[in-house]
This record gives C-alpha cells, sequence and structure tokens, in this order.
C-alpha cells in the first residue's frame, strides 16, 4: 500500500471506500465500459480510476495476516489485549 | 463424629441412665446429624411462596403432591444464579440440607436451581421469548448488515474446547483476520453475566485506542443439552446482544437447538463454524474477482479504443489522406502561382501592346484625315454627280440630237425623195420583193408628195431588188426600211 510512490497514490475518495464498495464500483465500470456507452474522455477517466479501485482492493486482500488475541481485563475493567496461543 | 452424637440416644444408654440434652444441644446434634448426612442433594419440587428479602436472601418453599420443604438462597448465591426462581416453577434445586434450630425446622439451603424437564424449560423461554419480543428486541428493523470484510472480529466464547479453534481454522481457510476473543463462560452459573458483559465490553472499544474495536461480533458456544444452552436465553444475554452497536452473529449449539441470543442478534448462523463463514468472505475467490474485473477492465477500454480508432480511421477514409490533400493542393497552387506569373507578364505585354496599338490609333489626326478623306471623298462624289448628271444631259442630248437626225435620215419619206417609191398591196402591206409582186398584182405606189395605183406588168414576178432598182439606188435605204 505505502509502497506505490506518491505519483500513482490511491486518491483519498478511493481509499476511504470500503472493500465491498470498491468492488461494487469497479464492477460498474467495467459493466459501462463493456456496454460502451462512455465518451472517450469518460472512458480514460473510467479506466485510470478503475485501475486504482483495482489497486485499492487488491491491497485490501493483501492485509490478510491471522492474529488471535485475549482480552484481559484490567483493575478497573480496563480491556487490553494479549497474545493468545490457541490450537 | 462429636461427642454428642457418640452420646446420641439409643447408644448403649439404658432408660434410668439416659442423659438429658438441652434443647440447644439436641438441635446442634441433629444439625450436624442431618448435615452430615444430606450435605448434598438434589430436590425436585415446584416453587411456592417465594419472598425476597430486603437483605437480598431469597425464601420460598419447594413442594410436591406429598409435602413441602422449605427452602432459603443466600444472597451471593441468588445474585449468580443462571436461573431466576419464580413461584411455580418446576426446578430441581441442588444444595444441602440444614436445620434452623430456632423454629425446629429443616430446610434445603440451595447452592443452585435448574429447570425440571425440558417441557418447563421450553414453556418458560417461550414465554420469555415473547416478552422480550413485545419490547421490540427481535424486531427485523434492529438488524445490522454485517460487515463484507471485517478487519477485526470479537468472538464471545470458551478460550478452551473445539468452538474456537473452529472458528479461527475456519477464518484463516477463508480470510485470515485480527481475531479478539473475550474469554468466558458458557454454561453454569455467572456464565450469563459473563457473557453480557463481554457484548458490552466490545461496545465500549473506542475505535483508534490501544485495542482495535471489531467491526463484527461472533458470540459462540458448542453444542449441548437444553439446560446446557441456557445462559444464552438468558435476558441479560439476550438485551445485551440487542444492544450491541457492533453487528452480532450468534451460533450456539447444533443446528436445530435455538437460543433467544439467536433472535437478538442481527445474524443467526447455525455452528460457530458456520459464523465464520459469515464473517469473511473467501480471500482467494475475491482476488481471483479482482483479477477478473482487472481484466475485463483493460479488455473494454482496448476494445473502446479499438473500436475508436477504426472509427476514426473510416472517417480518415471517407476524408482522404490530410497529407496527400495539402500536397495536392499543394501542387496545384505551384501550377497556378506559376501560370498567374507567366500570365500576369504575358497579359501584360499583350495588353501593353494592344493598348499601344489602340493608342497609336487613338490620334486627333487620325479623325482629321479620316474627316479630311471623307469631305475629298464626299466633294469627288458631289463633283462627278455634277460632272455625270451634265455629261448624262449632254449625251442624252446629243443622243437626242443623234436620234432625231438619224431619224430624220432614215424616214422613208426623205428617201421617197431621193425617187425610192413605196409598193403597197391592197391591203397596203409593204410589197419589199420582187417575189411578192405576182403579175397582175394591184400595188399602191407611194411616192414622197402622192399615191399612185398600179399593176404590176410581165410573167415572171420581178425580184425586190429590181424593184428598187428600177425605183432608187439600192443603199442602205432597204435595211434602213427594214429597221423601221
Amino acid at each position: 500500500m505505502a509502497k506505490r510512490s506518491s505519483a500513482d497514490a490511491i486518491p483519498q475518495d478511493i481509499a476511504r471506500l470500503s472493500f465491498e464498495d470498491a468492488l461494487a464500483a469497479l464492477e460498474k465500470i467495467v459493466r459501462e465500459l463493456e456496454e460502451g456507452k462512455v465518451k472517450l474522455n469518460d472512458a480514460i477517466a473510467a479506466y485510470e480510476r478503475g485501475a486504482m479501485l483495482k489497486r485499492h482492493c487488491e491491497a485490501k486482500l493483501s492485509e490478510a495476516k491471522a492474529k488471535v488475541d485475549k482480552i484481559e481485563l484490567g483493575p478497573q475493567g480496563t480491556v487490553r489485549a494479549a497474545g493468545a496461543d490457541i490450537d | 463424629m462429636s461427642q454428642i452424637s457418640r452420646q446420641s440416644p439409643g447408644e448403649g444408654a439404658t432408660e434410668t441412665n439416659r442423659p438429658v440434652f438441652s434443647v440447644g444441644e439436641l438441635s446442634n446434634a441433629l444439625k450436624r446429624t442431618i448435615e452430615a448426612a444430606f450435605g448434598r442433594v438434589q430436590v425436585r419440587g415446584e416453587i411456592s411462596g417465594l419472598t425476597r428479602a430486603a437483605s437480598g436472601h431469597v425464601y420460598f418453599v419447594l413442594k410436591d403432591a406429598d409435602a413441602v420443604l422449605d427452602a432459603v438462597c443466600w444472597r451471593g448465591v441468588a445474585a449468580s444464579l443462571a436461573l431466576k426462581p419464580e413461584d411455580g416453577m418446576e426446578v430441581v434445586l441442588s444444595g444441602r440440607i440444614s436445620t434452623y434450630a430456632q423454629r425446629s425446622k429443616y430446610q434445603i439451603v440451595v447452592e443452585g436451581i435448574e429447570l425440571a424437564g425440558e417441557g418447563a424449560l421450553l414453556k418458560l423461554i417461550e414465554e420469555r421469548k415473547k416478552l422480550l419480543a413485545a419490547e421490540g428486541l427481535f424486531d427485523e428493523a434492529r438488524k445490522k448488515p454485517i460487515p463484507y470484510l471485517p478487519d477485526v472480529i470479537g468472538v464471545v466464547t470458551s478460550p478452551t474446547g473445539a468452538v474456537i479453534r473452529d472458528i479461527l481454522h475456519r477464518l484463516n481457510a477463508r480470510f485470515p483476520r485480527h481475531v479478539l476473543l473475550w474469554p468466558v463462560l458458557v454454561q453454569g452459573e455467572g456464565a450469563p453475566a459473563a457473557i453480557a458483559a463481554a457484548i458490552e465490553g466490545f461496545n465500549r472499544i473506542e475505535a483508534g485506542g490501544g485495542v482495535p474495536r471489531p467491526d463484527v461480533l461472533i458470540v459462540a458456544r458448542g453444542g449441548g443439552s437444553l439446560e446446557d444452552l441456557m445462559a444464552f436465553n438468558e435476558e441479560i444475554v439476550v438485551r445485551a446482544a440487542a444492544a450491541s452497536d457492533i453487528p452480532l452473529i450468534s451460533a450456539v449449539g447444533h443446528e436445530t437447538d435455538v437460543t433467544l441470543i439467536d433472535f437478538a442478534a442481527d445474524v443467526r448462523a447455525p455452528t460457530p463454524s458456520a459464523a465464520a463463514e459469515m464473517a469473511v468472505p473467501v480471500r482467494i475467490e475475491l482476488l481471483a474477482r479482482i483479477m477478473d474485473e482487472g481484466t475485463r477492465l483493460l479488455g473494454a477500454i482496448n476494445r473502446a479504443l479499438a473500436d475508436w480508432t477504426a472509427r476514426i480511421e473510416g472517417l480518415a477514409r471517407i476524408m482522404g489522406d490530410p497529407a496527400r490533400l495539402i500536397e495536392e493542393a499543394a501542387q496545384r497552387l505551384d501550377d497556378k502561382a506559376e501560370r498567374l506569373r507567366y500570365a500576369a507578364a504575358n497579359g501584360l505585354a499583350r495588353s501593353r501592346a494592344e493598348l499601344d496599338a489602340v493608342a497609336a490609333a487613338l490620334r486627333p489626326q487620325a479623325l482629321y484625315v479620316s474627316i479630311d478623306h471623307g469631305g475629298d471623298i464626299a466633294r469627288g462624289f458631289a463633283e462627278r454627280l455634277d460632272g455625270a448628271t451634265r455629261r448624262i444631259v449632254a449625251d442624252a442630248g446629243t443622243r437626242l440630237d443623234n436620234a432625231a437626225n438619224l431619224l430624220e435620215s432614215i424616214s422613208y419619206r426623205r428617201v421617197l425623195e431621193r425617187g425610192y417609191v413605196v409598193a403597197r398591196d391592197r391591203a397596203e402591206v409593204p410589197v419589199t420583193s420582187a417575189g411578192a409582186a405576182r403579175p397582175g398584182m394591184a400595188l399602191s405606189l407611194e411616192f414622197h408628195d402622192a399615191k399612185v395605183a398600179a399593176t404590176v406588168a410581165g410573167k415572171a414576178p420581178p425580184k425586190p431588188g429590181a424593184a428598187r432598182r428600177a425605183g432608187a439606188k439600192p443603199a442602205g435605204g432597204g435595211e434602213q426600211g427594214s429597221l423601221l
């Protein structure tokens, strides 16, 4: 995610999207382009946005690391997480 | 064995030797005996006459058709009971039998209460369900959607056993995530309070703090008897689940087990593994889908660009090669320019020459010459006309004179004066030949002064010339006569 140079950084409005919203937006762009109803300039812009959405989705999918913490309660009912070794 | 119990009645004591207890001593002896014999019992009956004292202790009577048993539930135990005792409940009490010496009573000190029999339990659950449903805790409108791809998953279950392992295995197989386990007892006394506290505790975690706030909760327990699952039917747990701001998946027992938390949860999973499946999508499938979308995106834009290129090329074909058009136009321009250059020069020269010629001719003298010339011609014609007229008139006069002279000279009368005679027949037709003057023919002879009748003599017709020879000189007079 931060590996990319700032030149082609994912725009804020896309970075804020949830995975499913980004995927839905990507699918919409693909559908519209496939239907061939987009003007040339719009098509180029749509393609670029689609490419950003795809990268954003891939980034979300790459954040796949299993981690299990166990909640422990402190003296005043405070909550903290400690690594748990289950199985 | 206490001393008193050894000395209890009937153990070697004689009628006379029988010791005398105080009431208190006897009561204590009884208490020890009873507690020793019934230190841990379970007794089934119906709750009746339940009262909660201000002290927090709970008193009631457990009864059946044959007997009544006083029951007391001390405050600490009453607070932690999974099942709150109510009148009319058919329950199994667990505890110990003790005595209350002050009133000569024995009673059971309750340590646990369970509903007796599944029918009774289900009835209780059904009634509680109606109560909570009437409050709107199970309304569909309250259900929150489960996030598609949560970053953090909070799990409320036992830290030991198969349930948490099943959940983690299934999560890792689909989409490894950060799991926060809130360890709780899932059955027995204290379990409901712990489960409710865990749900509320997860909801109290602030986003961005040291402990990440879960995006979804899973409240799970493995299969068990109805009694085992009762914690998830408890009101406190159901209310906590309904109040959770974090979307909550319930997964209690096996597929056929339904507990009240299932109604309050946003989604009910039939098993803990199924809850994990609901919590996360399959990462590999999503990667494939994203790749597919990327491929389609690229294909679509390439097709679009190819389509546009083809259209542009088509239009270009119709328009022709602009470079060639320009080249051809440039060539035509060069050609025209060249011609223009020569045409200008040529045209100018030609025009100049024409102009010069015209200009040269355009002198007043020319006009004068013409006028003079015209005048001369006019004068010439006038002179000639005059002369000609005179000549014509003179000629005409001369010719008239000549004609008159000639007319005079050739008049036959003048000829007659020179001795010629004109012979005519009776019809007054001149007889001009001897042949015509047959003998005996009557003639009229005209002389210049009168006519004389005559007759032709002889046999042979005289020659006309003879007649003339006879009468006049054969000069041109005859010819003149024929002319007239």
